[in-house]
């Protein structure tokens, strides 16, 4: 049960693949399993699904409105556990969210309720290191690996604590900001990747703003994979359904393939 | 002297920030580097006799501390308990918001950031920041619900005179609470440019902590006042309104010490403490309105400095160990107080500090025993309000 995760990466890895992590909102259409289904298909090496939270602080306006949008079809993290459980995806499921919604439920009950869905790790990104410690611990103990972030201001020290502490793999934050689409990749993507992969073995994956399949293959210079998720969404948002990011995801799968 | 109080004074927190189980740092680790930089430059700084005295100084001079404590003699004649006003609405800008802004932009200044983000709700907050920001040379942008943008328009004029640029928030609610995370998304991604100036005890550590330092000048000087009034006494009961909370942990601080009973007024639509459960938003743990799976509900209050449905941590810190009280009173009673200070005393309050008013106009021979000797933080005044309260009682303005 445990580390499958971090196994399941590091294998993809040892394989010589770059690892592409798609990020979907739970619950944003009726048809938002079958999107999952179109991306492990397309070549996802994990899946990241967002359980929408009111007050999404780290989020820019796309992952907003896809929240927004999720909460009034009424979407709970409930909701959301029973259909990633019923969708039986084949690689594993992440979840990001933040902790609001564990600590209302209680962060064992919480990681407990993840663990039944069949969720393997968890982010959220609302938990720095001073504040994880106890969610950490819970959600091992029910089996769930919590993934922490890094950022570009983060210093040497506590990057070095943040890989440490951190199960699955290590999330570099690509740039000081939120998360939302960009046409550039930002400078600071590269070093942060370079900086983690320097104190870490465990898988180096690079979030927020890749928007492309060129950002992703530049990024993956450094980088062990990319995790993308506002510009997928963006698909869906303007009406895209599982073929939309079906072609999405296997663009980027492609590109990265290819080196 | 009285020290020997079995309930929680109101001390530095822990390490981690906690006031008891609430406070802490819940922010992005893009955000926690700053907070950390953020609490060690409060701490040297608040020990430091030139930060305090330069303080000092903007505050006398600048801000014309220290407010009055006025003897609200008609309406204590009328109300049947005596009613003693701490004129905080005097202060420059018209609120207690600049005792809070003045420290934060001096301390911004000593860590070389020329930026200030700020969030508001009636806007007393952001024309505080605009105008330090003004003084000092910031460049300023406030963000703010859109709702609160058209109840509150005048303030919106009056931060663009001031130079700031002032940001509608239409995501959520479109009021305080969504401000604030527009606020912190923009200090995401500037952080190292920019202060983030948050307007009350809200917030990861050790903003709840500073900000409550900031304004204890009002409790510090209202004691002072207080036991030259009353003969080296001290009041019954000290009554504040509680958005955030910023004012009322200010005036408490002077009194928790002390045998006054501590009463902070949310408004019926926000009583994050009675009808919150314990949450985690905007950086700390404290009472929080939500749903049974943690989503944030929108409060409703006639008064948009109050519509939040959080509290700073420390005043579910002090509900929690009993050492202050938090009732609660609704829009019908409030726009009642609001208009019989104006036509007993002379003063139109702002409608926040119209929550303490109407507990007290309430509670008078009731909670507050005949006679009793109560203090109200008067907070701000009304002048932004004047229009907003117009309309809702169907009193047109501009009839001439
Ligand atoms: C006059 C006045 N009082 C009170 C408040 C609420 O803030 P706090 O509870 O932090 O004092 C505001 C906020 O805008 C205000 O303008």
């Amino acid at each position: 049960m445990s580390a499958t995760l971090e196994r399941a990466l590091r294998a993809r890895r040892d394989e010589g693949a770059k690892l592409l992590v798609p990020y979907v909102t739970g619950g944003l259409d009726e048809d938002w399993t079958q999107v999952l289904a179109a991306v492990v298909a397309a070549g996802a090496d994990a899946v990241e699904v967002g359980i929408p939270f009111s007050d999404p602080v780290m989020d820019g306006p796309t992952i907003q409105e896809a929240s927004t949008r999720a909460l009034a079809r009424g979407t709970t993290p409930a909701s959301i556990l029973a259909d990633v459980r019923r969708a039986q995806v084949d690689v594993p499921v992440i979840v990001m969210t933040y902790y609001n919604l564990a600590y209302r439920m209680g962060d064992l009950r919480f990681a407990r309720s993840l663990a039944a869905a069949g969720v393997s790790g968890a982010i959220l990104p609302d938990l720095p290191l001073e504040e994880s410690a106890v969610w950490e611990a819970e959600a091992a103990a029910a089996g769930v690996e919590t993934i922490l972030l890094a950022a570009p201001v983060t210093p040497d020290d506590r990057l070095a604590l943040i890989a440490e502490r951190s199960r699955g793999f290590v999330y570099g934050v690509s740039r000081m900001g939120i998360t939302g689409e960009r046409a550039d990749l930002a400078t600071s993507a590269g070093l942060m990747a370079k900086r983690l992969k320097a104190v870490t073995d465990r898988p180096v994956l690079i979030g927020f703003g890749i928007s492309t399949p060129a950002q992703a293959v530049e990024v993956c210079m450094e980088a062990d994979g990319v995790v993308v998720a506002s510009a997928l969404l963006r698909a869906l948002l303007d009406g895209g359904g599982p073929e939309a990011a079906a072609d999405f995801v296997g663009a980027m799968r492609a590109a990265l393939d290819a080196g | 002297m009285t020290s020997l109080h079995p309930t929680p004074g109101m001390g530095e927190p822990s390490t981690s920030g906690r006031f008891g189980h609430f406070g802490g740092r819940f922010v992005p680790e893009a955000l926690l580097p700053a907070c950390l930089e953020l609490e060690d430059a409060f701490r040297s700084a608040w020990a430091d006799p030139a930060f305090r005295s330069e303080l000092d100084a903007l505050l006398r001079d600048y801000a014309g501390r220290p407010s009055p404590l006025t003897e609200a003699r008609n309406l204590s004649r009328q109300l049947g308990v005596r009613v003693l006003l701490k004129r905080d609405e005097l202060n420059h800008t018209g609120s207690h918001k600049i005792n809070n802004v003045l420290g934060q932009a001096l301390l911004a200044q000593r860590m070389g950031k020329h930026r200030l983000v700020a969030e508001t709700g009636a806007g007393q907050h952001g024309v505080a920041t605009a105008t330090a920001a003004a003084l000092f040379g910031f460049e300023c942008i406030i963000y703010m619900g859109e709702v609160d943008t058209e109840r509150q328009s005048l303030n919106v004029f009056r931060m663009n005179l001031l130079g700031a640029e002032v940001r509608p928030v239409s995501s959520g609610s479109r009021t305080l609470k969504d401000a604030v995370n527009e606020a912190m998304r923009d200090w995401v991604s500037s952080v190292e440019t920019t202060h983030f100036c948050l307007g009350s005890v809200m917030g990861p550590h050790p903003y709840p902590w500073m900000v409550r330092e900031l304004q204890r000048v009002i409790g510090d000087e209202a004691v002072v006042q207080c036991r030259a009034l009353l003969d080296g006494g001290v009041p019954d009961v000290v009554v504040a309104c509680v958005g955030g909370g910023s004012n009322a942990a200010g005036i408490f601080a002077g009194f928790v010490d002390t045998t006054a009973r501590l009463v902070g007024v949310q408004p019926e639509g926000g009583a994050a403490i009675g009808r919150g459960l314990p949450g985690v938003v905007h950086g700390s743990a404290s009472m929080l309105l939500q749903d049974e799976h943690g989503q944030v509900s929108e409060a409703h209050s006639v008064s948009a400095g109050l519509d939040y449905p959080g509290v700073g941590p420390e005043h579910a810190h002090l509900a929690a160990g009993g050492r202050a009280e938090y009732p609660s009173v609704g829009d019908a009673e409030v726009l009642e107080a609001f208009q019989l200070l104006g036509r007993t005393e002379g003063i139109i309050p702002a409608l926040e500090p119209a929550h303490a008013l109407a507990w007290v106009a309430r509670e008078a021979g009731r909670a507050i025993p005949a006679g009793a000797t109560v203090v109200v933080n008067l907070c701000g005044r009304g002048d932004k309000d004047v229009a907003h309260v117009a309309a809702l009682l169907g009193r047109p303005t501009d009839a001439g």
